[in-house]
């Protein structure tokens, strides 16, 4: 049966192989139950070692069957190797039917489209996808259930609660000892934090750490801890430095980005957020990042410094940190080797879970205390609602990631976007996919105008008295339809080939199969 | 009215669509679709073609448009202005000005070329750009050869091959011509406009450079990318206390006009015409950075 949600979208409130699904609701409006999951009680030799030989004989050790649910995260980016090489050996082992649950991925994961065929992957649930095995499974009904797309605090949210029950986590390390203790600082597949990876050995049945390099003990720091790994392998390598991350993210120099970003900047020194002690979380977009650039210049002028910083860190906001900018960095991911650096220099940067950073039902999570996020958008609507999943041919090319977490926490949420991408307006009437309900965009910043949410009349007041013309967002789709025209509408059928679930596990939307 | 500011005008090169369609965004004082250096010999038609589609289908909001067009003496002059007139830029800059003769002969094709379109004659403005030694010793009687001529601009690179010279960051080779432009255009009451700045990413010499350009009577400086627009007009803003002196000069001034009273003075100095002239063109230019959306302009 389908239901019209909040956001007026039609989506199931039953998916066979899924079970049952509300449709969102509001922003808090769904109430949590039940408790936490726990993993079983288990007995471990006595020595503790865990060390065995090969990714084989840790699948085997972990018990692992078909129709099981297996899991990863996405540190290592487009230099994963490890959830290549897992899915190959399951494949060896004549495993089926089995559920991939990592908290993103990448074009290199193209490689599993073969098994995704034969049915040793029968369904998926990520952040995101790209490349093309995003492509093929958005044109192709290929899975048993649709995949399940989930924010980073909705992973979080969802394998504590128990809705995603994970038996195997395979989690990657660029440095461990034989106990188990990880973590992704220091070895040459160095990856800095390994925040989203500490929810899966919280919560899963077996924690298998995956590394190539092994180090006397204890592996300090300390990411993942010996009480939940049950198994420690060692490989020749575990991902392409190279794919992991650059040295260090440079700041665009492209004008019209930078453009946006000071646009951006004068919003917020106008929203009255910019003040002392300011906490901030920065995009990795070109505008969005160099917002920081011109965050740092007003900090400069002005004496202002910050709180925290929040998500994930990139060695310009690293270098504000250490410069005094800011008092603390609380990361998730590292995008630059210059941050995972700082993470192993700097005892003011710090890791953090995507619990600890964006679980709705956790009971403190940085998402909901932080002053201005700095948000992307492939599409917005002219209810402000956001697309970040699907590309203008309606194809899954992006990641919920912590969008929607962010925006529905924070106190000042700007999206900063160029108003034509392409060929195409970022202003649409209606997103082809609902990932972060506009209820919680309060202002959209790009090169042809700001458009303030009808719903934040403080915010529009404080812009008015600071001199700063804004224009309603039907202004700026008008504006960007009388270069582009206007979009003809997609091609698509009634299969639904992804559920896009919001932070608190209702369903905001679905995917289609693209024609 | 005050007279339009032309602090910043920044070159767009005419064969491409995504910088055209961006350029207004950067709320340069004046665009220049370019159909000289920027494009090459095979593109000039496809170029001038592209301008004038941009012409007549985008809206470059409050920024004036001019086209740099291909000097008197090249195969593509007659043909640019006779394409470009019934589009109605508000400017052409003419490259490669030499003498009074070259804007007098592009004066009386414009004039032709509009009556055909059915154009008020003399819509068109244009600007003169003098970048040889040719050009800079005829500077004053160019200044002067037509009604139209609105601007005078300076080109650094071809003057210093012209004088069989090399620029350097110091810039003493260019003193003499600039300065030559400055009083000729100044004398003519146009404006003045210096060479552009081709170091992109050195903002500390690009700002230095126009801080000699202003100092020197420009009035404005010719860029070559849209992040030189906000250190331009950062450099050519009035301070606050410049700004307040000037709106007390012209109140007081105002007054003593309504008062019928004669010699009057603020601060214990006297306001004459040219102190109130100084003082409007000081609020005329502080007004316009106050509609810049530019965030550092405000």
């Amino acid at each position: 049966m389908m239901v019209v949600n909040k956001v007026g979208r039609i989506v199931p409130s039953f998916v066979e192989n899924l079970g049952e699904f509300q449709p969102y609701a509001g922003l808090f409006a769904t109430p949590p139950t039940g408790n936490h999951y726990a993993p079983p009680i288990r007995r471990y030799p006595g020595t503790g070692k865990k060390l065995l030989a090969s990714l084989r004989d840790a699948i085997l050790a972990s018990g692992l069957k078909s129709g099981m649910t297996i899991s990863f995260h996405h540190h290592f980016r487009n230099g994963d190797m490890l959830v290549n090489m897992v899915v190959e050996e399951i494949a060896a082992l004549g495993l089926k039917d089995i559920t991939l649950a990592p908290s993103s991925l990448q074009s290199i994961h193209q490689a599993l489209i073969p098994h995704i065929r034969s049915g040793v992957i029968s369904a998926i649930t990520t952040s995101g996808l790209r490349g093309e095995l995003a492509d093929v499974l958005t044109r192709e009904s290929l899975l048993k259930s649709p995949v399940v797309i989930r924010s980073h605090g909705g992973r979080a949210r969802a394998i504590a609660a128990g809705e995603l029950k994970i038996d195997v986590a395979f989690l990657g390390a660029s440095a461990a000892d034989v106990y188990g203790n990880m973590n992704g600082i220091h070895g040459p597949a160095a990856c800095g934090s390994l925040g989203y990876a500490m929810v899966d050995a919280q919560y899963a049945d077996c924690v298998i750490g995956v590394t190539d390099n092994i180090v006397p003990y204890p592996a300090l720091p300390i990411s993942i801890s010996q009480t939940q790994v049950d198994f420690v392998v060692q490989v020749d390598k575990i991902g392409d430095p190279k794919g992991i991350m650059t040295g260090a993210t440079r700041l665009t120099r492209d004008p019209l980005e930078l453009h946006i970003a000071a646009q951006a900047m004068r919003v917020i020194e106008a929203s009255g957020y910019f003040r002392e002690g300011l906490s901030f979380q920065a995009g990795t977009g070109g505008a969005s990042l160099a917002v920081a650039k011109f965050l740092k210049e007003r900090m400069m002028d002005t004496g202002i410094r910050g709180g925290f910083c929040t998500g994930g860190s990139t060695g310009y906001i690293c270098d504000m940190l250490q410069e005094g900018y800011f008092s603390a960095i609380l990361d998730t991911q590292c995008f630059d080797l210059a941050a995972v650096e700082s993470l192993r220099t700097n005892p003011r940067h710090v890791e953090m879970s995507a619990s600890f950073y964006a679980n709705i039902h956790g009971k403190a999570c940085t998402a909901h205390i932080t002053d201005i996020m700095m948000l992307g958008a492939t599409e917005i609507d002219t209810a402000f609602n956001v697309n970040v999943l699907t590309g203008s041919d309606g194809i899954m090319m992006g990641a919920s990631g912590g969008h929607s977490d962010t925006a529905a926490g924070t106190k000042l949420r700007l999206v900063t976007a160029p108003l034509i991408r392409g060929r195409f307006p970022i202003v649409v009437d209606n997103v082809h996919t609902v990932v972060t309900p506009g209820e919680c965009i309060d202002v959209l910043v790009t090169e042809r105008g700001i458009a303030v949410n009808s719903t934040q009349p403080a915010l529009q007041e404080r812009l008015n008295e600071a001199g700063i013309m804004t224009v309603s967002i039907e202004e700026l789709q008008w504006r960007a339809e009388k270069l582009t025209g206007k979009p003809e509408p997609l091609a698509q059928s009634e299969d639904i080939v992804a559920l896009v679930e919001y932070r608190d596990g209702t369903l905001i939307d679905v995917v289609r199969r693209v024609l | 009215m005050s007279k339009p500011l032309r602090r910043s005008m920044l070159f767009v090169p005419g064969n491409n669509p995504a910088l055209i369609v961006d350029a207004p965004v950067f709320l340069p004082d004046s665009i220049i679709l370019d159909l000289e250096d920027a494009v090459t010999v095979n593109q000039k038609d496809a170029a001038r073609e592209l301008v004038v589609h941009a012409l007549r289908t985008l809206d470059f909001g409050s920024c004036e448009v001019c086209v740099r067009i291909n000097g008197r003496h090249t195969p593509f002059f007659t043909d640019d202005v006779r394409t470009l007139v019934p589009a109605r830029p508000h400017a052409l800059r003419l490259a490669m000005v030499e003498s009074a003769e070259d804007i007098v002969c592009l004066d009386e094709l414009l004039g032709r070329c509009e009556s055909e379109a059915g154009l008020p004659v003399g819509a068109i403005k244009i600007m003169a750009a003098i970048e040889t030694a040719k050009g800079v010793v005829n500077a004053p009687s160019i200044s002067l050869a037509s009604p139209r001529l609105v601007a005078m601009s300076f080109g650094a690179e071809d003057f210093t091959n012209s004088i069989q010279s090399e620029r350097t960051p110091q810039g003493q080779e260019l003193l003499f011509a600039r300065t030559a432009v400055v009083l000729a255009a100044r004398a003519a009451g146009i404006d003045p406009i210096d060479t552009v700045f081709s170091l992109v990413d050195d903002d500390t010499g690009f700002r230095a450079d126009v801080r000699v350009a202003k100092q020197l009577g420009f009035a404005g400086k010719s860029c070559v990318h849209p992040r030189q627009i906000a250190l331009v007009h950062d450099v050519f803003r009035p301070t606050p206390e410049e700004v307040h002196r000037a709106e007390r000069v012209l109140a007081a001034y105002t007054k003593a006009l309504q008062q019928g009273t004669g010699v009057i003075a603020v601060d214990g100095r006297m306001v004459d015409g040219p102190i109130v002239t100084k003082a409007q063109r000081i609020v005329d230019i502080a007004n316009s950075s106050k509609n810049s959306q530019n965030w550092r302009a405000q």
